[in-house]
């Protein structure tokens, strides 16, 4: 037989609801799609309206895993538009409270859903039968994440004490030094979590991508830079729409994102580490290279290898926010709203998050876009899928299905992020 | 023997902007200052690898969360998770599709379970965004609440 296709209904381990198609005839792959079915969410209409300093607050609560980067690039975005910038202990707070997210979400994705993949399990928790002291590890290292977001932001999800302009209220130094020895803990095992994740056998597939991230002059991509690519792109957060454009498939509820006139681009851990190698600390590049990691990787399964560089690296930085900090007078600064119009992009855990608002004289929200890293990774996990399944059509399909979901969760993908987006028209006859 | 101090934990899990979803939770508060002051309380949302850390090193632990399992709405369920599988039912949690249920299993397979694990559930009926209870669920968070504080009585004058 010629043609087979074969099809997976609901995705496990990813956050939201997707499902994906592959058609393949002739031994050729005719038809990749991922099928976003997780409810459109219409955020962005409903921030319509809205205060500006509401937007932080309502935009976190579109992921569980990742709020404070909505939080963050809120808030960016609305102080673009006002013109103030924190600086100083805000910023390094600012910092310190995504560094937890990175944490945790990378230490669940990990050990939870993506490391079963590659040692053959169903799920962790048969994983946990041989590999119990691993997962011990990630779910102490995914707590301490936790704890770092509740200390700085109230609790761990939707945090609370997030504002435009800083925080409502300031941990003093006493507190946040009460994080010293589980981030001194959670720095081992992040190096041990590189170690063992290094021993896993990643199937040998590469693909030429366009990364993109932020990039900063001398931090390694998180709350600020410019949006840069490995194929030319440089431009200031602000000029992003010139740039990307959103298209509305048939088959998802999720909006594509594209470069305009090249394509598919990735964000992310990838994208990151390509674009900014030399900005890890030592301790993280050495962990790298200890791992047999050079300063480049096009290998999308790799990207377990690298989040969990970036753990190292987020818990480095956190320590050192934490032993240099000092309380600032005030938690945050002063801001006064203006009409204008404000971007903000910053790294969540799976990349780049990019929002923009048009406000008017009380700082009332006019429009609001929001383009999360899900989105806008969909269609290189499209392609990624078309490839990789073009090179394995001698595999059985069951092999040929775990793989492609293997290959999905290498993004790990947030739905649930994605699905906010969808132009809805009522036709009436 | 008293049980040592901190090593009897009592859990509410759910969302209580969720209506019903907020039973377990609502049990839990309903016995703050009723349960000796040996037994640590806490309220969470469900996370299942949160409850792993947080009921780790308690000999004791008592779970109660909401369950949909089909039966009348109120009604009270009682699982030693020592002794059985928690049912499907109380796998809802959504976030990456790990609740209490594979918290549970995920000790059990790591040899981590609490020495005594029971877990209750309540039947739930409403789910809709709110903070109330509907009225077969409130009805029965009272006998709920008489129940475990019994268990946990007997436990710490054990």
């Amino acid at each position: 037989m010629n043609a087979k296709s074969f099809k997976v209904d609901l995705l496990a381990r990813v956050e939201g609801e997707g499902g994906f198609t592959v058609k393949i005839k002739d031994q050729s792959v005719k038809q990749v799609a991922l099928n976003i079915f997780e409810p459109p969410r219409f955020f962005e209409a409903f921030l319509r309206g809205r205060k500006y300093n509401e937007a932080p607050d309502i935009t976190a609560r579109i992921c569980g895993i990742c709020p404070v980067a909505y939080q963050m690039s809120a808030c960016q975005a609305a102080e673009d538009a006002f013109g103030v910038h924190p600086e100083g202990f805000i910023r390094e707070l600012r910092r310190l409270i995504y560094f937890g997210e990175w944490i945790e979400s990378h230490a669940l994705h990990i050990y939870l859903l993506h490391a079963p993949d590659f040692l053959g399990y169903e799920d962790v928790i048969q994983m946990a039968k041989d590999y119990p002291e691993a997962v011990q590890r990630g779910l102490r290292l995914k707590k301490i994440g936790n704890a770092v977001m509740t200390l700085v932001g109230g609790r761990e999800i939707h945090p609370i004490n997030v504002r435009v302009g800083g925080f409502y209220k300031a941990p003093s130094r006493k507190q946040l030094l009460t994080l010293e020895e589980d981030l001194k803990w959670a720095r081992e095992a992040a190096q041990e979590t590189v170690r063992w994740v290094a021993t896993f056998r990643f199937p040998d597939f590469q693909r030429d991508y366009e990364f993109v991230a932020l990039c900063h002059p001398s931090e390694y991509p998180l709350i600020e830079g410019r949006l840069v690519s490995n194929k030319g792109l440089d431009i200031p957060v602000n000029e992003y729409e010139q740039h990307f454009v959103e298209e509305h498939l048939q088959h998802s509820h999720a909006l594509h994102s594209a470069i305009q006139q090249r394509g598919a681009y990735l964000v992310g851990p990838l994208a990151r580490y390509n674009l900014n190698f030399e900005k890890l600390s030592p301790l993280a590049q050495e962990s790298a290279r200890n791992a047999g990691m050079g300063q480049e990787c096009r290998n999308p399964f790799q990207g377990i290898l690298i989040r969990a560089i970036e753990i190292v690296q987020a818990c480095e930085e956190a320590l050192q926010i934490i032993q240099n900090y000092q309380m600032p007078e005030h938690p945050s600064i002063e801001v006064v709203p203006r009409v204008g119009t404000g971007h903000g992009c910053t790294e969540a855990p799976r990349g780049i998050l990019y929002h923009k608002y048009r406000f008017d004289e009380r700082g009332l929200i006019l429009s609001a876009k929001i383009v999360p890293p899900t989105s806008q990774n969909l269609k290189s996990i499209e392609e990624d899928l078309a490839e990789f399944v073009s090179t394995r059509l001698h595999l059985p399909n069951d092999r040929l299905e775990w793989q492609c979901e293997q290959a999905i969760r290498n993004y790990d993908p947030c739905i649930s992020c994605a699905t906010h987006f969808l132009k809805v028209r009522v036709e009436r006859q | 023997m008293t049980a040592q101090p901190q090593t009897m934990m009592f859990i509410g899990v759910g969302n209580p902007f969720r209506s019903d979803d907020g039973a377990g939770r609502e049990v839990v508060r309903r016995l703050q200052g009723e349960v000796p002051p040996c037994v640590k309380v806490l309220e969470e949302t469900g996370d299942g690898a949160e409850l792993l850390e947080s009921w780790k090193g308690s000999e004791h632990v008592i779970l109660v969360d909401m369950v949909l399992s089909g039966a009348p709405p109120g009604t009270l369920h009682r699982i030693d998770a020592r002794m059985e599988k928690l049912p499907v039912w109380f796998s809802h949690s959504s976030t990456h599709a790990f609740g209490v249920a594979e918290a549970v299993e995920l000790a059990r397979e790591m040899d981590d379970l609490p020495p005594y694990l029971v877990v209750y559930g309540i039947e739930g009926l409403d789910f809709s965004p709110g903070t109330h209870l509907s009225p077969e669920v409130a009805a029965a968070v009272p006998g709920a609440a008489n129940l475990i504080l019994q268990e946990i009585m007997q436990i710490s004058s054990a």
